[in-house]
């Protein structure tokens, strides 16, 4: 479609994207905050000759991808929390067989049911996985509705080109916030699969495409092959944002909806006087440790700020340790139920300033 | 003059290896569905898919194209596949712990939505691959390593009549419990196998097909009581027989 701004909901955006992206296939079952998702597709991808399925679990639906994608066409699922959780074991076995498909998970709260509020409690959920053995899920997180759509068109970029599974981490506010965005033809070239993809073995040896491998050797060298992917992943295909880092004394870090509103704070923080920049990892997974290796050498602090008990916060306190930096790791989070204001989110820069930067107080002041 | 009267089928990898126990029905089932897509003339567009358990080494011989699925995710594997690639021949080779126990979710709502795929089902009422434990469809006084002293209904139930089940579902368009206990009965269960292929074919929905084979291995039986537990005492619970035919029906 020609590019145009519409006033978009972020799961239609996310929805709409996949379409515009080339999605052939949609699986999906059912779960706020993400349902909006699968509503739309279910009477899109049909007026298109594209596949819908109502999967009967999470479950199946997963391994409906696994299906889809080995036959090389761009494949999808959407999903939330406690469902994401049941695609686990899918989700190892598409990464084992280097299966190209894009999982979209909108975060809410939990453990287990939580509720429908906004949440960031999934970051290890996707980033560390529950799946078994050694892989990952390449995660990029969305801070904006145009993000939903530039990232849902990256998504499938990165999975069809690197054939594994990339992960749209969205959280419930932004799949439920409504704003303008641009919405256009998928900005990036077509990747050729029919060197691997399965389409029947005419003219040609058959395929098998599978995570199983007898031979010891050989599945060592699967995982190694697998994990030089992710390098170069991280090497190619990185993005993120930085603002106001140069020159700052303290940087904090955030991902998706929070650092949206962390940004506000740093801007009123700018206001008055106090040196402060964000650095959001737009891309979750591979971790860009280096980068934070990076702004950490710069600065005299960081305040990790994340809507759950501290989960990116690991991966931020092992990027500065794997370089032997010492600057203090300042953490402000809460569990899922009630979003930070910025106002919030200020008082807390604003003690941290005062301790690490003024160093006017002896203890943690969090 | 020379006449050809028996070859291994193309869909049978030239460079096959058998990995099977000796005296196991899954060699004899592999080689009828082999016949039967060479038969359709259907190899060159067939996918198939593995699951978990002895059928996960289908690709060591099956010449067609092949995605594994985790354990009881064949069906839904196969939507998929079928959903995404409609003009293939799609079929999964499952056993009875994959299938009937772990994926009797997909197995069913697959076969619910009438997905145009073949299902093959080795019944050997017990988990083979891991060393003959209790499963679905292990037989009431069967001993088993997890049923010592035989399967007892009121500790774990009943054996699970699966074609029984999976012909009342509004999806599968053709249904069959076949064994391979003697040339008669192979000759048979060729058939049905193309009928399950057919239903595919010709859109009428999902093929299935129950075999009941032997394990000697875990039942410590020799071939030949192994085939005779099938024709006695399994036949007697799971009766042999087409369950529906729609293919048939249609013609």
């Amino acid at each position: 479609m020609k590019r145009e701004k519409q006033l978009l909901k972020g799961n239609y955006a996310i929805a709409q994207a996949a379409v515009e992206a080339g999605c052939q296939s949609y699986f999906g079952y059912p779960i706020t905050p993400q349902s909006e998702i699968g509503e739309y597709l279910s009477t899109k991808m049909p007026e298109l000759g594209r596949a819908y399925v109502a999967a009967e679990s999470e479950v199946a639906a997963i391994n409906m991808v696994l299906g889809a994608g080995s036959t090389g066409v761009k494949a999808m699922t959407s999903s939330s929390s406690c469902a994401v959780a049941l695609m686990q074991e899918g989700l190892s076995f598409i990464a084992g067989d280097e299966i190209p498909c894009v999982l979209v998970s909108v975060m809410r709260g939990g453990p287990g049911l939580g509720y429908i509020y906004p949440s960031q409690g999934d970051y290890y959920q996707a980033t560390k996985g529950g799946g078994n053995g050694d892989y990952k899920i390449v995660t990029y997180a969305p801070a904006s509705v145009q993000e939903c759509v530039d990232l849902t068109y990256k998504c499938f970029y990165v999975s069809q080109k690197y054939r594994t599974p990339v992960c749209l981490l969205a959280d419930g506010m932004i799949g439920q916030t409504m704003e303008p965005a641009v919405i256009g033809e998928y900005p990036y070239e077509e990747i050729d699969q029919s060197d691997w993809a399965l389409d029947g073995a005419k003219d040609r040896k058959p395929r098998f495409i599978a995570s199983i491998e007898r031979e010891q050797e050989a599945l060592r060298k699967r995982v190694v092959k697998i994990f030089e992917k992710y390098n170069k992943i991280l090497e190619n295909e990185n993005i993120f944002e930085k603002y106001e880092t140069e020159g700052a004394k303290l940087v904090i870090t955030a991902f998706g909806s929070i650092a949206r509103i962390a940004k506000a704070a740093v801007k009123l923080a700018r206001k008055n006087g106090l040196k402060v920049g964000l650095f959001r990892p737009i891309m979750l997974n591979p971790f860009p440790e280096k980068l934070v290796a990076e702004i950490a050498q710069k600065v005299d602090g960081i305040l990790d700020i994340e809507l759950n008990c501290g989960q990116m916060l690991q991966d931020i306190k092992a990027s500065i340790a794997n370089c032997a930096l010492t600057i203090p790791v300042k953490f402000y989070g809460r569990p899922a139920g009630v979003m930070m204001t910025v106002e919030e989110i200020y008082k807390q820069i604003e003690n941290v300033y005062k301790e690490i930067v003024e160093k006017k107080y002896g203890t943690a002041c969090i | 003059m020379e006449q050809l009267v028996y070859k291994k089928p193309d869909s049978i990898k030239d460079d096959f290896k058998i990995s099977f126990c000796p005296g196991c029905d899954h060699g004899t089932a592999v080689k009828l569905v082999a016949e039967v897509l060479d038969e359709l003339g259907v190899r060159e567009k067939t996918i198939g898919i593995a699951s978990v358990g002895c059928s996960v080494f289908s690709y060591d011989f099956f010449n067609v194209d092949i995605v594994e699925a985790p354990h009881g995710r064949s069906m839904a594997a196969a939507t998929g596949v079928k959903r995404s690639k409609p003009d293939k021949i799609v079929f999964t080779y499952q056993g009875d712990g994959d299938l009937a126990s772990i994926g009797l979710a997909e197995t069913i709502h697959a076969m619910t939505r009438g997905e145009k795929v073949t299902a093959i089902c080795i019944n050997n009422t017990t988990y083979g691959m891991t060393g003959g434990q209790a499963g679905p469809t292990t037989l009431i006084g069967q001993v088993t390593t997890t049923t010592t002293s035989g399967r007892k209904a009121e500790l774990s139930g009943y054996p699970l009549k699966i074609s029984e089940i999976l012909k009342e579902v509004d999806g599968t368009a053709y249904v069959a419990r076949v064994t391979l206990d003697s040339p008669a009965a192979i000759m048979n269960a060729k058939k049905c196998i193309k009928k399950a292929f057919e239903a595919q074919i010709k859109g009428l929905g999902t093929g299935f097909i129950e075999i009941l084979s032997t394990c000697p291995t875990n039942w410590k039986m020799t071939p030949q009581e192994a085939h005779a537990r099938v024709r006695g005492e399994m036949s007697e619970v799971f009766k042999p027989g087409v369950y529906k035919d729609k293919v048939s029906e249609a013609l």
